[in-house]
Order: C-alpha cells, then structure tokens, then sequence
C-alpha cells in the first residue's frame, strides 16, 4: 500500500468536490447512508489499494475532513 | 536467516490543520469560504505564527471566523475590518494581523476602509473573498457581481447601463503607493488552491516584513445563492468569474538583491 485517506465524516458535508479530482477514482458517495449531518458521506472505495496519497482530494475539501496517509519504509 | 522486509508504515502527509478550531463551520456544502479558511490556516501552522497573530473577521458569510480560526479574533462592523486591523496592528505591532472579509464587506460598505487603509500603507494582511454576491443576506447583487449575473436584487441579470461593471478592487489598489503586495487566485481547483496557498503566505511574509499594506482576492464560489451544484459554480469560477477578474500578481515588492542586508 502506498497511501490511503480517512475522511473524518463528522466533517464531511457531502459536497462531493472530492470525487472528481481522484486521478484513479477512488472516492464515492455513500448514498446507501447518512452520516450525522443528515449528508451522504464520501468514502474511499480502495479494495486494490491503488490510492498513492497524492493528497488531491484533501487539498479539494472545504471541511478539510480528509487526512492523507503514506507509506515510508521503517 | 532473512530478514523480513518491514511492513511500510502509514505517516499522515496532510491533517486538520492546528489553527483550526474542531467548531463545525455554518457554510454551505462546497462553498469554498472553507478552502479560504484552510489555506490560511495551515500557512499560520507553517509559519508557526499561531500564538502571534491575530484575525479581524467581517460581516457576511464568513461573520464567524472568529469561532473557526484558533488564533485570537476580533469582530468589526460591517466594511471596517481594516480599520479595525489598522488599531490592532498599530497597539500591537510584533503580532500578524490579517483581515477575512467579502466582496459586499470589502467593496460596497467598506470600499472607503479599505482604500484608505491601503493608502495610509497599513502594514497589515487582507484576504478578500470575492463570490460575486453578498451571501449571507440571500444573495443580492454587490459590486462585483457580473453583468448579467442573475441575482436578487437583478432578477433580470445584473444591468451595467443602471448598476455600472464589475468593481475590480485589486487592480483599484494596486495602484495606491500604500500598498506593497495585491494579487489575485482562484480556488477553483486544486492547481489554483496551491497557488493561492503560497499567496496567502507571501502576503504574510510582506507584512512580517513591515514591507506595508498586503492584500489577497480569493475568487470564491457562492453555490447556495448562485443556484449552482458545488462543482458547477466552481466551473461558473472558471468560466465566468475569471475572464473579468484575471488572475495574477497586480504588484509585488523587489525582491531584496542577493547579499543585500535584510
Ligand atoms: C451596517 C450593515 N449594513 C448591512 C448589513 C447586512 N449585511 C450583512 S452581510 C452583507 C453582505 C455580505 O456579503 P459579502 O461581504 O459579499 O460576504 P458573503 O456573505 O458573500 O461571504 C450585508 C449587506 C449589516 N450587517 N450591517
Ligand atoms: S470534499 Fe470534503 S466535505 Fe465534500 S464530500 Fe468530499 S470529504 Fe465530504
Ligand atoms: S451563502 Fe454562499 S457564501 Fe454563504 S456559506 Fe452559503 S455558499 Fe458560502
């Protein structure tokens, strides 16, 4: 794994401006749920864990609701 | 024996920034007053200048920054942010002084505070959020707003033959001797966020400089009142908003010679 991201979804305002900006599109929106704000929530939908942290959708969230995460070697 | 590989370890690269409070903020979903604060906000983190500055909010939308940044915070009436900032700077200059105000704040009511804030050469940093409409009220029709552009107040598209063109406050002080640094971004997608980020920090630099007045346009987008997806009224950015307010640098200090004494 290269990277992932978590969206803090008592942030999330389900805007979706995060979606589109994913180079490998690996964001969605949960509309099967809501979260406590009454808003589908993204969600990142990695089961090939193609996500490389390249901090794009962060850097495209007005809640700043999503924290990016790399891999380094130890 | 092999050794196993260790297993990469997972270190965040990009969090909530620290000068933001954990307050939930009262914008609309997608409106990119939430960049705007983010940016800042993480430019004071970088600069480690939390404790060392202090913001000024206005009236509009962004009325409870205060609440939102994790720094100290006055409020000013409507359109006197910078006068405001002006006394705050004065009393306390070894502290980072910005002010956060709109385009109804910054160019309707508060075009004279501005201006002259600007002309006394008030070493102080100003973010100026332009989304072509006064917000926070429903959406009427401010200084900025586009011919053409429907809103409330011009439900027949904003008509320059009775309302005038759209004000552009940056070239406007651009050419005040006052002002050391005005420039003009965009946060409509993520190449125009980075580099309104590296704005938002040189116009604090400017100011930690003592180099005087400093000033940054966001273009921003208003989804709720322009009637528009989040991601359509960030392509009404690009396509509307750009082309009559262009992006770029509208004056910028020298930069000191190499080997030149600070
Ligand atoms: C003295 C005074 N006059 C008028 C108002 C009403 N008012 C509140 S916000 C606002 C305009 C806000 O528009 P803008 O500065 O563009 O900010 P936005 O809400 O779009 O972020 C107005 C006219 C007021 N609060 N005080
Ligand atoms: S950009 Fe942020 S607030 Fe909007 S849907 Fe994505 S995570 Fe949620
Ligand atoms: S009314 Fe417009 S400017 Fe105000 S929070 Fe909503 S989208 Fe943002």
């Amino acid at each position: 794994m290269k990277g992932t991201v978590k969206v803090d979804e008592s942030l999330c305002k389900g805007c979706a401006l995060c979606i589109p900006v994913c180079p490998k599109g690996l964001l969605r929106v949960a509309n099967e749920r809501f979260n406590a704000r009454g808003v589908h929530p993204a969600e990142l939908d990695d089961p090939a864990e193609l996500c490389t942290g390249c901090e794009m959708c962060a850097i495209a969230c007005p809640e700043a609701a999503i924290t990016v995460f790399r891999a380094v070697k130890a | 024996m092999t050794i196993q590989a260790p297993e990469p370890l997972l270190t965040p690269v990009y969090q909530y920034p620290e000068s933001l409070t954990h307050v939930p903020t009262h914008y609309c979903p997608g409106c990119t007053h939430g960049i705007a604060h983010r940016l800042i906000a993480e430019v004071i983190d970088e600069m480690g200048v939390r404790q060392d500055t202090i913001g000024v909010a206005s009236v509009g939308c962004s009325v409870f920054s205060y609440r939102y940044f994790a720094t100290d915070f006055a409020q000013a009436a409507h359109g006197r942010a910078p006068a405001m900032a002006t006394g705050v700077k004065r009393a306390n200059p070894d502290k980072l002084v910005f002010t956060y105000q709109g385009d109804g704040d910054l160019a309707s009511i508060g075009a004279a505070e501005i201006l002259h804030a600007a002309v006394r050469g008030e070493n102080i940093t100003v973010f100026f959020v332009n989304n072509a409409i006064y917000g926070m009220t429903g959406g009427q029709m401010a200084p900025t707003t586009l011919e053409g552009q429907k809103t409330t107040s011009s439900p027949a598209g904003r008509d320059a033959a009775t309302t005038g063109a759209p004000l552009r406050m940056s070239e406007l002080l651009a050419q005040v001797d006052g002002a050391a640094y005005v420039v003009r971004r965009s946060l409509h997608d993520v190449v125009q966020i980075r580099r309104a980020k590296k704005a938002i920090r040189r116009a604090l630099e400017v100011q930690r400089q003592g180099l005087g007045f400093a000033m940054v346009e966001l273009l921003s987008s208003c989804p709720t009142n322009w009637g528009l997806a989040p991601d359509a009224a960030l392509a009404f950015i690009r396509d509307e908003m750009v082309p009559v307010f262009p992006l770029g640098d509208l004056k910028v200090p020298d930069e000191p010679a190499a080997g030149a004494p600070a």
